[in-house]
């Protein structure tokens, strides 16, 4: 059965890490800012800030490392405004949300016109290359997939021990979490609830940022419009699939990876039966039947999504 | 930084602090503007030349704000319930589906019974898009903001699909278009030669509808309270999941009806562009209209002739045309803003 061969390609296996590596980032910093009580919607465009900025940086004679610490940069400003407008101001975070994601995905857009008013082919720069971990990488099936990878890749898994060590095993981590879930106690305790909120929503930014120069700077070469394509909003679905963990988040990232990885052989082989659209739809159709699966068990930040203000109950 | 409400909301506080957002948006987008090396004085006097300097530009701004309209007006009502459908894309889409496949010829009637009948599929089109989420929120608690915005890609691929498929116009010459509507079908031109059609007026009719709904019905009462606080509705016997399934579908259906008045009213036809992002658009035009009804039909002119008036820009200064989105973007964020504080004094300390 060629369906099931496809399981056990190496490529396979090394897509589906490339397609999760994005996902990871989006969906870690997605979770800290929801973790800090804050929905940020604006992260689709701030992905698409991170690889613009960080496309761009490359571009402009910058180094790869220097491009993805820019669209850090880029990503945590953008959190700073979302941070501001919501935790102090205590506007909508969903209207805001997507007021974020609308000022900075038009951004980029007139930037970009700016710079390459007419260009047609969208220029191009040498992105990260894969990087092979000696040994490790002539292990078959798995060797190609785990470690011969793009850096960033490899940072991506670093940042799921990193965010889980943050969270659960530093003061500031569980300030994090304290704010999030009874601002009132953590009040109570002497924190400022404000700043760390707004601390919070920057260092996620900054993830999600980092995610989307993935795009430009390892698994493309260059800068489209919409090149998101939505990732923004599955890593969303993919935070509320992890039930805030970050472990479960990178293991929800590799299984959309590995179902979008496997649609795509699968759309190759059954192309003349069924329409390709219908294989383009089913990430989309995942993400929501995954929300509907865990909505049942989760338990959500008790402050997700509530402002707060002193004094005010 | 803190803030205090306010006791009562003054009156100048009302109308400056708006003003003073949309000119702050402004000052933003001039030094955007001083970045690609042009005046903008010279710019924005182009944009308000290019939206309402002749009688084409401004008829072009009102063709328009039409679809705004009306996806303005799917926002609004679905927010006031504190509904967040932002899924209004896939419902203008699944809209248009709707006004082409009962329209291109499966029911040859005459236009007095063809218009109604396309404007209700494309309604029930809507509603049924916006369904999904809204039954999922009640039942199972999913947040109907990510299922609306994927749907809308969903929604997207879907018309792909069919556009390639079963709706492919045969006499296409290969493009993904359907056939074009009826001529019964088709909406009058208001001017003749213009492309602003009847449709226009529908929408100012649809605006003027759901402000009775909204003050005067039953429904538009439970909706606001539901809105305002959903747990203290459920005390007073509303019954909180009914009214918001009945939000779902007037929101939709509006966002149904645009699509059904670009396909019939301008275009003829369903495209894969058929809306350059209009139900995204609409979120904006609702919030800048405070979610009035009324005030939505003003704030989709403004952002409209923005739209227009940028491209006409582009053309001459060669400033580029996403100028327009970054206007549209800053002005629904600052007014957000200037709205809340419009209720609390800020305290610096």
């Amino acid at each position: 059965m060629e369906a099931l061969d496809i399981l056990f390609t190496a490529s396979l296996w090394a897509a589906v890490i490339r397609i999760a590596s994005p996902l990871i980032f989006g969906t870690l910093g997605e979770l800290i800012c929801e973790r800090a009580g804050v929905l940020n919607l604006g992260i689709e465009g701030i992905m698409t800030a991170g690889a613009f900025a960080g496309w761009l940086t490359v571009y402009l004679g910058g180094g790869l490392w220097m491009g993805v610490a820019v669209a850090a940069l880029a990503g945590a400003m953008f959190g700073l405004l979302h941070g501001t407008l919501v935790v102090p101001l205590g506007l909508s975070q969903h209207v805001t949300g997507i007021g974020v994601t609308l000022l900075s995905t038009s951004l980029c857009y007139y930037a970009y016109r700016l710079v390459f008013p007419e260009v047609t082919s969208p220029p191009k720069i040498e992105p990260f290359q894969p990087l092979s971990v000696p040994v490790l990488s002539d292990i078959p099936l798995l060797g190609p997939a785990l470690f011969q990878q793009s850096p960033l890749t490899y940072l991506a898994f670093a940042m799921v021990v990193a965010v889980s060590w943050f969270l659960y095993r530093t003061p500031a981590g569980l300030a994090v979490r304290t704010v999030g879930e009874n601002p009132a106690a953590a009040e109570a305790q002497g924190m400022n609830v404000t700043t760390i909120r707004i601390l919070a929503v920057m260092a996620g930014s900054a993830l999600m940022g980092v995610g989307g120069s993935f795009i430009t700077l390892s698994a493309f070469n260059s800068f489209f419009f919409e090149m998101m394509n939505g990732r923004g909003w599955i890593c969303i679905a993919l935070v509320v699939f992890s039930a805030w963990h970050p472990g479960k988040a990178l293991l929800g990232a590799l299984l959309f990876g590995l179902f979008d990885a496997y649609q795509l052989r699968l759309q190759q082989l059954a192309s003349a039966a069924v329409p390709y659209q219908v294989f383009l739809m089913m990430p989309y159709v995942l993400s929501i039947i995954a929300l509907i699966v865990m909505s049942r068990r989760v338990a959500y930040p008790r402050a997700l999504m509530v402002p707060y203000r002193k004094g005010e109950r | 930084m803190r803030l205090e409400p306010l006791e009562k909301r003054s009156t100048f506080r009302m109308i400056a602090l708006p003003v003073l957002a949309l000119i702050f948006a402004m000052a933003i987008c001039a030094v955007l503007v001083m970045l690609s090396g042009a005046s903008p004085f010279q710019v924005f006097g182009l944009m308000v030349k290019g939206a309402l300097g002749s009688r084409f530009a401004a008829l072009e701004t009102l063709t328009r704000a039409t679809p705004l309209i009306f996806t303005g007006l799917a926002a609004a009502v679905a927010f006031r319930a504190k509904l967040w459908n932002i899924g209004a894309e896939a419902q203008l889409y699944i809209g248009a589906v709707m006004t082409v496949v009962m329209g291109t010829g499966l029911l040859p009637l005459p236009w007095p019974i063809l218009w109604p009948v396309l404007m209700i599929s494309a309604m029930l089109g809507g509603a049924l898009v916006l369904s999904v989420p809204t039954f999922l929120k009640t039942r199972f608690g999913v947040d109907e903001v990510v299922t609306t915005l994927l749907l809308n890609f969903v929604a997207l691929l879907f018309v792909s699909m069919l556009l390639e498929g079963v709706l492919k116009d045969p006499m296409g010459l290969g493009w993904p278009q359907s056939k074009k509507v009826l001529a019964d079908a088709v909406l009058p031109r208001l001017v003749s030669g213009k492309r602003l059609h009847l449709g226009f007026v529908i929408a100012i009719l649809a605006a003027v509808v759901v402000w009775i709904i909204d003050r005067r019905s039953a429904l538009g009462y439970e909706m606001r309270a539901v809105g305002h606080n959903a747990k203290a509705a459920h005390f007073a016997g509303i019954p909180v999941n009914t009214v918001l399934a009945k939000t779902a579908l007037l929101s939709g259906g509006l966002a149904g009806l645009a699509g059904w008045s670009e396909v019939t009213g301008l275009k003829g036809n369903l495209t894969l562009d058929l809306s350059p992002g209009f139900g995204y658009t609409g979120i904006v035009v609702a919030m800048l209209a405070m979610l009035h009804p009324l005030g939505v039909i003003a704030s989709a002119i403004f952002v409209a002739a923005v739209f227009v008036g940028a491209d006409a820009m582009s053309r001459t200064a060669g400033v580029p045309s996403y100028i327009a989105q970054v206007m549209v973007a800053t002005s629904l964020l600052s007014m957000v803003s200037a709205i809340m504080l419009t209720r609390y004094r800020v305290r610096w300390r």
